[in-house]
């Protein structure tokens, strides 16, 4: 196959990768948008989350070329009232999750908003995004600073 | 990670031809899963087949009341679609009891039938796995086992499998659609893993060549009133130490007019609790009769060094699940 072409933040480019590099490290190594961070390389952390045509995944577990021609945006093509939301509420110590949070934070409210039903959905009928809904649809990202108070007021604030 | 050849199939007929050339190729979903498992060189295929562009992601509703669901539905639409929230709303729950948002937007029903268990010593490869390497021997059955199986186990393997939505579409008695060149078959869901027995390294019915092209859910109104309970070391993103998914019916006289019930986190395939079902049906819908169809069911468990409390825990999670089907109904 020829060299995927990948659409990042509305631009076009040619990623010169092998068909087993992930679509992080065709990110981070080979386009140097190193905004997306790489944590366990394995799905559990989340600090690669980036939105493919609007929708979160973890970039770890998604092989670059299974993503030519989708619409990937990462951290750098992000312009978002979460980001601010982050600072005000100390959403961060370290700042290594914080890509990962911003965009699936972002992702979570697109399904919120889509009416998508979550664990803590009672009754599976979504109503307001309470405290306890924020927490279930963000457990695919960890904090290892524990920041997690202040991810979750930023989060509820952008929401209401 | 091994090298390997990444091709993107054009249709579903391409997509089988290619494979039964190539007995080493796997079809690609999602790669929630066969990404990670390669990067740990625990699958080495030599051909990516990549069929998520294939159109097999539709919901259809069938013209009996039940739905078709196509093998490349992503998990978090499934878990959404209002037919299965409004009908089949157990495995809507088990669905999002399951992983993670990121990784059920990306994960597909064929594949989430085929993932890998999660054993510890599955993922390590300085351990003896029969499943990695048949006749190397089972680590976990004396080792750190707490998350392993106490059903449907062999000497050979103690590994659970690790899917809640199998948990769900094996009470709802769902219907697997598989094709190859060769043809096209339904195989029902609580048929399609292997129990381990001498084979411990094969875990479905479904043959090398074939693909998933559908899952079937027949039309079972007694699912409308379910439940899935999933008990786990930590509050979200967990695998189940115990699962349960019940559906109720209890007639105006109080006696069970239809119950469905199945295990998860405790069987080496997703368990359909049959004996307990068989003695609950007719029955007064008491909590007593729900810890006796329980504990008959977990009569055949056989616990490991680390993981007897599963008998307990199930026992308790069957009844506690039973119990708030039932004082709902009776309370509607």
């Amino acid at each position: 196959m020829p060299e995927p072409r990948l659409r990042i933040n509305g631009e076009d480019h040619e990623a010169d990768v092998s068909p087993q590099v992930s679509l992080l490290d065709a990110l981070r190594e080979h386009l140097w948008l190193t905004g997306t961070k790489k944590g366990c390389d394995q799905g559990a952390c989340g600090a690669c989350t980036v939105l493919v045509d609007g929708r979160r995944i973890v970039s770890c577990l998604a092989l670059a070329v299974q993503y030519e021609g989708r619409e990937i945006t990462t951290i750098e093509g992000v312009d978002h009232p979460l980001q601010e939301a982050f600072v005000r509420h100390d959403g961060l110590q370290c700042g290594y999750c914080t890509p990962g949070q911003i965009c699936s934070a972002i992702g979570m409210l697109g399904e919120y908003a889509a009416g998508a039903p979550s664990a803590a959905t009672e009754g599976l009928a979504p109503g307001s995004l309470t405290p306890a809904e924020i927490r279930e649809r963000m457990s695919g990202n960890i904090c290892r600073c524990g920041a997690y108070n202040g991810i979750a007021e930023a989060i509820q604030e952008v929401a209401s | 990670m091994k090298t390997f050849t990444y091709l993107r199939a054009a249709d579903v007929d391409a997509a089988l031809q290619r494979i039964a050339a190539e007995p080493g190729a796997r079809f690609l979903g999602g790669g929630t899963n066969l990404v990670d498992l390669m990067r740990e060189g625990i699958e080495a295929p030599a051909t990516l087949i990549d069929i998520t562009r294939l159109p097999l992601d539709g919901i259809e509703e069938l013209p009996d009341g039940g739905l078709r669901i196509g093998a490349l539905v992503r998990n978090s639409d499934l878990a959404a679609h209002p037919v299965v929230r409004g009908r089949y709303p157990f495995l809507s729950q088990a669905i999002l009891l399951g992983a993670t948002g990121q990784i059920r937007n990306m994960a597909t029903v064929g594949g989430n039938l085929l993932q890998r268990t999660r054993c510890l010593y599955f993922y390590d490869e300085a351990s003896a796995c029969n499943k990695r390497e048949p006749g190397a021997g089972c680590a976990a059955r004396d080792g750190f086992n707490r998350g392993n199986a106490i059903l449907g186990t062999s000497g050979a393997r103690v590994a659970t499998h690790p899917s809640d939505m199998a948990v769900a579409l094996a009470a709802i008695d769902a219907v697997v659609e598989v094709r190859s060149s060769r043809g096209t078959r339904q195989i029902p869901l609580t048929d399609f893993h292997r129990l381990p027995g001498t084979t411990p390294h094969l875990e479905s019915h479904l043959e090398p060549d074939e693909l998933i092209t559908a899952v079937e859910l027949p039309p079972l109104p007694v699912a409308a009133h379910s439940h899935y309970r999933k008990v786990r070391d930590r509050a979200s993103y967990a695998f189940a130490l115990v699962s349960v998914a019940a559906a109720l019916d209890v007639g105006a006289d109080g006696r069970i007019a239809d119950v469905r019930l199945a295990l998860g986190g405790v069987a080496t395939k997703p368990w359909r609790a049959r004996t307990a079902e068989q003695l609950l049906l007719g029955t007064a819908a008491t909590e007593e009769r729900f810890a006796t169809a329980a504990a008959a069911e977990l009569a055949a468990g056989v616990p490991l060094s680390g993981n007897a409390f599963k008998i307990d825990l199930v026992c308790r999670t069957v009844v506690a699940v039973l119990r708030k089907l039932a004082t709902e109904r009776s309370g509607s």
